[in-house]
């Protein structure tokens, strides 16, 4: 870590708990001004399960309690804040008594994998469509091309979603209309479940990256122009290097580094997005969580699934920042 | 040669170029950087599906939108559904489950989308023109509260914390989701105006400003703000998007206004009634496709702008 001097370092980690510490409190806060008592909400619950509920003046007094209810605000905020750094976010109110972490831990590697497959894949795609883009010796058919594939940049994927999966899984019936593996396939290390998970992510992963390419794409392109008037591109040309080595190594090389602070402003969006897409395929993620926690009413389990996404993205814009300096030795922060 | 000097005046043009003055009136025209085929695209789109919105609601009944309109789970003209039963004229776009008019859902939804993206887009602007202003233009303190607070802000997803609003406060008003989005919105033309008049604050007519005397509110809002028009104008269509995609979302999990039809209601009603397998596509797709459109004419109109602030984007 010689590279990064302290106080950048400590710079970031302190908008890093600032931005956690906010997001924690706004969810804390958020509930407790509405009128909606979560006790009340427990107790219609129980009572539509069970016909009519006796003693529901101490059940109430008791979960009050239990919940902390009555306690001043500053000891409440304080155990929450406490609990949620520890990912202590309770128990779920409608599949009681799991605990919300758990059933948190079960759903994260999903949107894990998911998130991170696909924006590589965008990533990729995107930066090379758009220098492409600028490249003088594109082929004429590529450069009529991907402007008019970059049409779709702005749709959001549950959009997309929403048509690939009529298109594919519901008409042509190539691809699983729900789920992220197959239901007579064993949850393992084994090579069945490997395909089936591929097979099962295709689309939801693909509904991402159709609309979000062209994000990258078109800043690529801004870059693109510019590093091409550039003395050393102009150099490397007189020099007679082949086409694609200055592409590719002078080019692109420099053109890229912007892209990666892109990445910083546009993760809550993409986040959000893939939320969004993991609901319309049923897909086993946070998103099925957040979106049952929401039918459900379930209160603990949306704030921690909120938390728990808006932690995600904080840490990876904390990790860009970090990595930022590896990648452009030209960046000497606050030297 | 007096033969050619008759001659010339007719066929050839009059300057050395060769250009008739027809031609270079028409090359003058399209000259124009405002005069930009994306940028008018973009335009069109957008204000035919506000003519959608308004002219609609003379051809067609709004009050269509409400169960039990007509026939449930009717197809588009000449489209069967499930049962057999062949759309009609009465219902262009065929009906939903419970018998809503789809052409309806439409007109009325449609500007509900477009009235919150705006909203919360305008409201966004304006916090964050002030905002900018304040933290490029005064600096030290203000300045760090400001950056820092926008940077994280920038970070937090407002779908997942507008998830916590609703699922606590259950129903609100269209007004009332734009007011929460916009809380969300002002980060990046903060940061964008902030960086200009960082820049800005150094150069010669700001300084010759200042030194014959003008205010600060003058120097701000008279010769500064003049010369950001082109990129607040792409922020705006830029936050436009956002929060139009933000407000989608939250309809598409459920949540958002229950009481006025929107697309993206219209859309979670589709899924959780499963017209997906039912092959109801007429019910989600045509919403799907209108929002399309509009995401589009916003993306058409933002590229346009673009091109008519940053002259090197043009000859692409």
């Amino acid at each position: 870590m010689g590279r990064i001097p302290l106080s950048y370092l400590l710079n970031r980690l302190f908008t890093l708990f600032l931005t956690v510490f906010i997001a924690a409190t706004l969810i804390w806060i958020i509930p407790r001004l509405s009128p909606v008592n979560p006790v009340d909400v427990m107790l219609g619950r129980m009572a539509s399960g069970g016909g009519s509920v006796e003693n529901s003046g101490a059940i109430l007094a008791q979960l009050t309690e239990r919940f902390g209810l009555n306690d001043p605000w500053y000891v409440q905020f304080w155990l929450y804040i406490k609990n949620t750094l520890t990912f202590d976010f309770g128990i779920s109110t409608a599949s009681f008594p799991t605990p919300v972490a758990s059933m948190i831990a079960a759903a994260l590697p999903w949107t894990l994998g998911l998130m991170i497959v696909s924006l590589i894949i965008t990533f990729i795609i995107g930066n090379l469509l758009g220098a492409l883009m600028v490249w003088e010796h594109t082929p004429r058919l590529w450069k009529v091309a991907i402007p008019a594939a970059m049409v779709f940049t702005s749709i959001p994927p549950i959009l997309s979603g929403l048509l690939l999966m009529y298109i594919f899984s519901s008409q042509l019936g190539w691809f699983p209309l729900n789920g992220a593996y197959g239901l007579n396939t064993e949850p393992g290390w084994s090579l069945d479940f490997a395909g089936s998970v591929l097979y099962h992510g295709f689309l939801p992963a693909m509904s991402i990256v159709v609309v979000t390419f062209g994000f990258w794409a078109l800043g690529m392109r801004g870059l693109m122009i510019t590093v091409q008037g550039e003395d050393y591109t102009i150099l490397a040309k007189a020099k007679g290097l082949r086409k694609r080595y200055i592409l590719y190594r002078y080019m692109i090389r420099n053109a890229i580094l912007p892209q990666i602070t892109a990445f910083a402003l546009k993760i809550g969006m993409l986040v959000a997005g893939q939320v969004l897409v993991e609901r319309i395929f049923a897909y086993n993620g946070m998103g099925k969580l957040l979106y049952d926690a929401i039918l459900d009413q379930d209160f603990p389990v949306i704030q921690g699934v909120s938390f728990v996404i808006i932690l995600m993205t904080a840490v990876a814009v904390f990790l860009v920042d970090l990595i930022y300096p590896f990648i452009d030795p030209r960046i000497r922060h606050g030297a | 040669m007096s033969h050619d000097n008759a001659a010339a005046p007719e066929t050839a043009a009059p300057d050395m170029t060769g250009i008739t003055r027809k031609q270079l009136k028409r090359m003058r025209r399209f000259d124009n950087p405002w005069n930009n085929p994306k940028l008018i695209w973009g335009i069109g789109l957008l204000l035919g599906i506000v003519l959608l919105g308004v002219l609609g609601r003379f051809f067609w009944d709004p009050e269509l939108v409400f169960t039990g309109a007509g026939m449930p789970r009717q197809g588009p003209v000449g489209i069967e559904n499930l049962r057999g039963q062949v759309g009609t004229w009465a219902h262009p776009l065929g009906t939903d489950v419970s018998g809503k008019d789809i052409l309806a859902l439409l007109i009325v939804g449609a500007p509900n989308s477009l009235y919150v993206g705006v909203l919360a887009s305008l409201i966004g602007m304006s916090i964050g023109i002030f905002l900018g202003f304040s933290a490029g233009y005064t600096g030290g303190r203000v300045d760090d509260v400001i950056r820092v607070s926008s940077d994280v802000m920038i970070t937090i997803p407002p779908l997942l914390i507008l998830v916590v609003v609703q699922a606590s406060f259950g129903d609100i008003t269209l007004t009332m989701m734009a007011i929460l989005i916009a809380a969300f919105v002002w980060q990046s033309p903060t940061r964008l105006i902030r960086a200009q008049v960082l820049s800005m604050r150094e150069s010669g007519y700001v300084q010759m400003a200042r030194l014959s005397g003008a205010s600060n509110m003058h120097i701000m809002f008279r010769e500064m703000l003049p010369n950001l028009v082109p990129y607040l104008f792409g922020s705006f269509i830029a936050n436009v998007t956002t929060s139009i995609v933000t407000a989608v979302g939250l309809e598409v999990l459920g949540l958002g206004p229950q009481r006025v039809p929107t697309l993206g209601r219209v859309i979670y009603d589709a899924i959780s009634s499963a017209a997906l397998t039912q092959n109801m596509w007429w019910w989600w797709g045509f919403p799907t496709i209108l929002l399309g459109v509009m995401f589009i004419g916003l993306l058409l109109i933002n590229l346009g702008l673009d091109e008519v602030s940053n002259p090197r984007l043009r000859k692409l």
